[in-house]
């Protein structure tokens, strides 16, 4: 399947942002966690950022449910899991209303503003419900590592969602959120008192109050007056990760599964990419199904009935089957996706037995992706 | 199946690639073959339910895929604008306000706009008398939402928007809504989940979030790809016996047959998790084993839900 494969560690030579994205529940969690674990064991010093990650791989990393710190793995255990190295591993689980909290304290020019800003009603929800702050703060996060040049490498998993492009136009939706003349609209509108801002503009704005309320409209100025003085550093910022996304040391690994369906998501994921003029590094297609070295047929239905009786053995026959059938469906979509997306930028790494969970079954992904074994079962 | 089927709105969520879009489009047809009239509405750029009725989709308008059962793909940018159409009663006002700068500014920064009216433009498909004008009634609107985290904010959508809103159509729209969400008589949510750890942690934790953020309960868990488990405890005794002899064919099969069975126990090890932790009923859909789900994997997925639910 993938003989000569790519090479991961190689793929991700000199690089110090690696991005995986991918539709939900193809093991984007699992699969960052283990590239960061397999280059710390390589002798990096990496932090994996992620997002909801399930418990049982939190509680294995020690990772802090809340609190948004960075933690380190501790390294005695990591060895004895099969990942030494001189490396160090830092994981964190990102929480986007902290981190959102974080930058208004930080930014805020005084305790007043900063007050108002997080009681606003439209800050409370855009920090908290809305779809997409999410992305927003992975990405402010990632910026805020990568400048404190404390790891050589950093592992960011980003949230799901259903295209899996959100974050990439987070920073891009920052920059709009505090455009300057939104900024001033608003501003003017709250301080002229919702009329007397020049004519053209009091036509619309009328028009405005009569679809939304008008206090939707004067909390949105409050929102922009008490954030506006903080614009300059939201669109420094927007700009420094948009620069940082685009950066040759970055990289985008696009995790997928071999089902069917995922093949339109990564060929819709690749060209967003390349029309973003984002770096993609690679495909990793994970819980592929390998055949079994063996085709059901009337010779091995004769031997099995033998060694089992026949009704266990047209069991057996019919396990046989389906895997087998799975098993090509898988390899067919691979070699689809190798066609139209990747060349040879792709890693199939093996279903494992089991949900990964644990440091051991980290070490084991790891394996895969990092010294992928060519397959030399039968057709 | 008379409940789930006799309401007005039906959402479908779960983890991402647990098969929404798939368990969505039988659950429709499941249902148009029970005499409802139905549609099955996704919320997504991708438009991807007419085409697994071979269908080409047809953008911001319903498409009938066989009879009595339409698709629709809501997008929120056409939604605003239709919205604004009808909170206007212009069409030229609406293009006015919609092209504007300043409309702009606030669809960026009006948290939750592209939710409010999305569900909004939901919330009408399921009324019988349609605003759209000549629109035809649907009996029931299955809604293959977004997922679990994002399909929560839609469903909050309202709550937000009458909070930020607390006065003005905004705000009276976005109660109607609400309530019409919140009545268990009209609106359900479904999950559609895997036997596997993470999708089942999630459905517990759907469950709890629908209760304590939205005060609404969880329908149905439908758990999608159960595979079979051919071998009985026996069975798997006396194949683990022989698994060294034979042939290397024959060792490679009784290996293969045992990993299935170790698969379809660890599935069952999650089910019986999940049982615990939801209250909701939990139904099982076989895995289609079969390559790609096609039409006739759609039927079967469709008789199961009829007959199981």
């Amino acid at each position: 399947m993938s003989a000569g494969a790519e090479n991961l560690e190689r793929l991700l030579d000199g690089r110090q942002v690696v991005i995986c994205a991918g539709s939900g529940g193809v093991g984007k969690t699992t699969v960052s966690a283990a590239i960061a674990a397999g280059m710390a064991a390589r002798g990096r010093t990496v932090c994996v950022l992620t997002i909801d990650p399930a418990r049982r791989l939190a509680d294995s990393l020690r990772m802090p449910e809340l609190g948004n710190e960075e933690c380190r793995v501790d390294p005695e255990r990591l060895r004895r899991a099969g990942l030494g190295g001189n490396g160090e591993l830092w994981a964190m689980t990102l929480d986007a209303k902290q981190t959102f909290d974080d930058i208004v304290e930080r930014e805020a020019p005084d305790a007043q503003t900063r007050d108002t800003i997080l009681a606003n009603p439209i800050y409370r929800q855009l920090s908290n419900a809305v779809a997409g702050s999410q992305e927003f703060m992975a990405m402010e996060k990632l910026h805020e590592l990568h400048r404190s040049g404390r790891y050589d490498l950093l592992v960011l998993d980003t949230p799901p969602t259903r295209n899996a492009l959100d974050f990439l136009e987070a920073p891009g939706r920052l920059a709009r959120f505090v455009d300057s003349r939104s900024l001033q609209f608003f501003r003017a509108s709250g301080r002229a008192g919702f009329g007397l801002v020049g004519r053209g503009t009091g036509a619309l704005f009328s028009v405005l109050k009569r679809a939304t309320g008008v206090d939707l409209l004067s909390d949105l100025a409050e929102f922009f007056n008490a954030i506006g003085d903080m614009s300059e550093g939201f669109r420094d910022r927007a700009r420094e990760v948009e620069a940082l996304l685009r950066d040759e040391q970055t990289t985008f690994l696009l995790v997928t599964s071999p089902r069917t369906a995922a093949i339109a998501d990564a060929r819709f994921f690749h060209r967003k990419l390349e029309e973003a003029g984002m770096p993609f590094g690679g495909l990793i297609v994970n819980r592929v199904r390998e055949a079994v070295g063996a085709m059901a047929g009337p010779e091995l239905e004769r031997e099995l009935s033998v060694l089992l009786d026949e009704r266990l053995a047209r069991k057996v026959l019919r396990d046989l089957e389906d895997r087998n059938s799975l098993a090509a469906r898988d390899a067919r979509n691979i070699e689809l996706m190798r066609g139209e997306i990747t060349g040879d930028t792709l890693i199939a790494v093996p279903e494992l037995a089991g949900d990964v969970h644990d440091l051991g079954g980290l070490a084991a992904l790891a394996r895969q992706l990092f010294e992928p074994e060519p397959q030399t079962g039968a057709e | 199946m008379a409940t789930l089927l006799d309401r007005r709105l039906v959402f479908v969520t779960g983890k991402g690639g647990v098969g929404k879009t798939t368990v969505a489009a039988a659950l429709g047809l499941a249902a148009a073959r029970a005499g409802r009239r139905t549609l099955v509405c996704e919320v997504a750029d991708q438009e991807r339910i007419a085409a697994v009725f071979g269908v080409p989709a047809a953008g911001f308008s319903e498409v009938e895929v066989e009879p009595g059962l339409s698709a629709f793909s809501v997008n929120p940018d056409d939604a605003i604008e239709e919205w604004l159409r009808y909170q206007l009663r212009s069409r030229t006002l609406a293009g006015l306000l919609g092209s504007s700068r300043v409309f702009q500014y606030l669809a960026a920064a009006a948290p939750g706009l592209a939710e409010m009216v999305t569900i909004g433009k939901l919330w009408e498909l399921a009324q019988l008398e349609r605003k759209t004008p000549s629109a035809a009634p649907y009996d029931l609107v299955i809604v293959d939402a977004p997922a679990t985290g994002h399909g929560l904010a839609l469903l909050r959508a309202p709550q937000t928007f009458a909070e930020i809103a607390r006065v003005g159509p905004i705000h009276r729209q976005a109660g109607i809504v609400e309530s019409f969400l919140g009545d268990p008589e009209r609106t359900a949510v479904v999950a559609v989940a895997l036997a596997e750890e993470m999708p089942v942690s999630e459905t517990i934790d759907l469950e709890r979030r629908l209760r304590s953020e939205l005060g609404l309960g969880l329908e149905r868990v439908l758990v999608n790809a159960v595979l079979p488990d051919r071998l009985s405890a026996a069975d798997a005794r006396a194949v683990e016996a022989v698994a060294t002899a034979g042939s290397l064919a024959a060792r490679a099969a009784l290996e293969s047959s045992l990993a299935a069975h170790a698969g379809a126990r660890a599935q069952g090890a999650q089910l019986a998790r999940l049982r615990r932790g939801v209250e909701a009923q939990t139904t099982t859909l076989p895995h289609l084993l079969t390559s790609d789900v096609g039409r006739d994997d759609l039927e079967r997925l469709a008789g199961t839900l009829e007959r199981k639910l």
